[in-house]
């Protein structure tokens, strides 16, 4: 554990001494989020990321109980899902694939598909990213022990290689008549492994994770994964967005930078950086809320698109 | 995007353009992105060889459609009764997460409600298949004829026993047992007009380790038609008659009495050798059994 932090007397704007500034200053291990938990209490400080894992677990939980427990409530994966009988869901980035590869899929596929599109368009599109997707465990699991352990640096691609990886991944799928990237997608892949058995697919899903642990800090999920970029797409309009609204408050202590898996949406918002608004609207957020559990000064919190005030 | 912002207080000389950078940038972050998705599409094409043990369940689109079509939901798999389909594991050696089975593990009951057709949401299983008798999921062949028993001479039987479209997909067909020369053999044979490929043959062969009749794909199983070659037997069928009109028939001597063409004698019919004795030794003594 870090040193106490000593909180009488000091002025408001001060660094907190256990927060990635000041722990820089010290030159010892940063604990992003301690300074939040002292002033707002353990549970209050992983509010989103409690409600997040369970939101994940409990997605997982309700296709699992099926072949665990013959509980029959949703049967298939996340590519396609039927839930009591009569709910069909698919996920829309596959049948983007199928269309490139030239196939119509059935009237459950399109009407599942247009159902999660809908949602995801309406809500946003990273929701899928930070609330359900089976991956983000892994590498939220790297990213905190990158942390915990103090890596630094690596080589991660530039944030944009997603958009052109998504781009090929429909030239390839037009190219072979087939959907190729499913052969390797780390992300179906896990789901349904974990569900229907994992083969050598643990090979897949390790290998993000001392990706992400080694070589590129968040590098799948901010970098590389196609299907984060389909649904970062679907997202740029929708309604529920991250504000800094309490800017004025911010310390400067940088732990909401330590803990976003796409630090480079927070800037704009936070520091008035092109716009004035305190909305961060980059359709790269996953609206995970971690910077609103980590920020001990309160600036953010989960808000719509339409909220533009500042408190 | 890049381009509309001016280098403001930079020196020009320092960093190169904005534009430049955008495009370099851009060049080497598709570069890498084309090669990591060439590289998927390229094991893909690789791996989309199926294996020749794995069948896909009743209805599947051929490979190539299944490939663009199948989601790989498992949605199929979760309402075979019998737990035949399972959904290919990365290392199996079908493309990862599509549906198949293993005929010599569970063979395939052919439900007649066909459940996971009517489960698949993207038409990878056509539901044009309403009769499970019309599957064509594969193709049973008599592989191992080293080995069958049938082949043998016994009566083993089992993969025609089995068979849910018994008499029509396998039937016995009565040889001559040139070995012993005194019995017959039955040896099963598959009429792929039938076949459904459901493998409860390939499951019930009784041999120990790998079967001798096995479920191929119809591709591996089937060779091409010969188009050039009428087949007689089935052009007079057609016509009604011969196509070239009646042949001459010759009588054949001793034979006068027999359908044309028919050959075959009983003991003691047509013409006879006078009676044969081998040659007896001369004198009494013991024979020695020598023979020139």
């Amino acid at each position: 554990m870090s040193a106490q932090t000593t909180t009488g007397g000091v002025p408001e704007r001060k660094v907190p001494p256990t927060s990635v500034r000041g722990a820089a200053m010290r030159g010892v291990v940063a604990r992003p989020g301690q300074e939040a938990i002292e002033a707002k209490g353990w549970l209050r400080a992983h509010k989103w990321l409690l409600l997040r894992r369970a939101s994940q677990l409990g997605i997982l939980a309700l296709f699992l109980v099926g072949p665990w427990l013959g509980w029959w409530i949703v049967k298939g994966n996340l590519s396609s899902s039927l839930t009591l009988g009569v709910l069909p869901l698919t996920d829309p980035f596959l049948i983007a694939q199928q269309l490139a590869a030239g196939q119509w899929p059935y009237q459950e596929a399109l009407l599942g598909g247009g159902i999660v599109l809908a949602f995801y368009l309406l809500f946003g599109g990273r929701l899928f990213c930070s609330w359900v997707c089976p991956v983000n465990l892994v590498t939220d699991a790297a990213a905190w022990l990158r942390r915990r352990l103090g890596l630094k640096g690596g080589k991660a691609p530039a944030g944009n290689t997603r958009y052109w990886l998504l781009g090929f991944v429909l030239v390839i799928a037009a190219a072979t008549g087939s959907l190729a990237w499913e052969w390797v997608n780390p992300v179906s892949m896990f789901h349904r492994g974990l569900i229907f058995g994992f083969g050598l697919a643990w090979g897949i899903v390790g290998g993000i994770f001392f990706y992400d642990l080694l070589i590129a800090p968040r590098g799948w999920c901010g970098h590389l994964c196609p299907q984060g970029a389909f649904y970062a797409l679907l997202g740029r309009a929708s309604v529920v967005k991250v504000s800094a609204d309490r800017r004025s408050a911010c310390n400067d202590c940088m732990d909401c930078f330590a803990v976003c898996p796409e630090p480079q949406v927070i800037r704009p918002a936070l520091k008035g950086v092109g716009q004035d608004h305190p909305l961060i609207l980059d359709a790269d957020c996953t609206t995970c809320g971690r910077c609103v559990d980590v920020c001990g000064k309160d600036v953010f919190r989960i808000t719509t698109r339409f909220n533009r005030s500042e408190s | 995007m890049n381009d509309t912002v001016k280098p403001t207080g930079r020196t020009a000389a320092s960093a190169p353009s904005p534009r430049r950078r955008f495009l370099k940038d851009a060049a080497g972050v598709a570069g890498g992105a084309g090669l990591l998705a060439l590289g998927a599409g390229m094991y893909a094409k690789q791996a989309s060889a199926l294996p020749a043990t794995a069948i896909r369940p009743p209805g599947a689109l051929p490979e190539g459609d299944f490939l663009a079509a199948c989601v790989r939901c498992g949605l199929c798999v979760r309402d075979c009764p019998y737990d035949t389909l399972k959904l290919a594991e990365l290392g199996d050696n079908v493309a990862t997460g599509t549906p198949y089975f293993e005929a010599r593990r569970i063979p395939c009951e052919m439900c007649e409600d066909i459940p996971c057709v009517v489960a698949c949401p993207t038409g990878a299983l056509d539901r044009g298949l309403t009769d499970i008798g019309k599957a064509k999921m594969g193709l049973a062949v008599l592989i191992d004829q080293e080995n069958c028993l049938n082949f043998l001479g016994l009566r083993c039987d089992v993969c025609y026993r089995v068979c849910p479209v018994i008499d029509k997909a396998i039937t016995l067909e009565r040889m001559h047992n040139p070995r012993s020369d005194r019995h017959a053999m039955l040896l099963p044979t598959v009429h792929s007009e039938y076949c459904t490929g459901c493998g409860k043959c390939e499951k019930a062969c009784v041999l120990p380790g790998e079967s001798a009749i096995k479920v191929l794909p119809i591709k591996l199983a089937q060779g091409s038609k010969a188009e050039h070659y009428l087949r007689g037997w089935e052009e007079k069928e057609a016509a009604g008659g011969s196509l070239i009109g009646d042949q001459v028939e010759l009588p054949v001597r001793g034979l006068e009495d027999k359908a044309y063409g028919d050959t075959r004698v009983k003991p003691g019919e047509g013409p006879q050798v006078p009676d044969y004795k081998p040659a007896q030794p001369a004198g009494s003594g013991l024979d020695s059994g020598w023979k020139p």
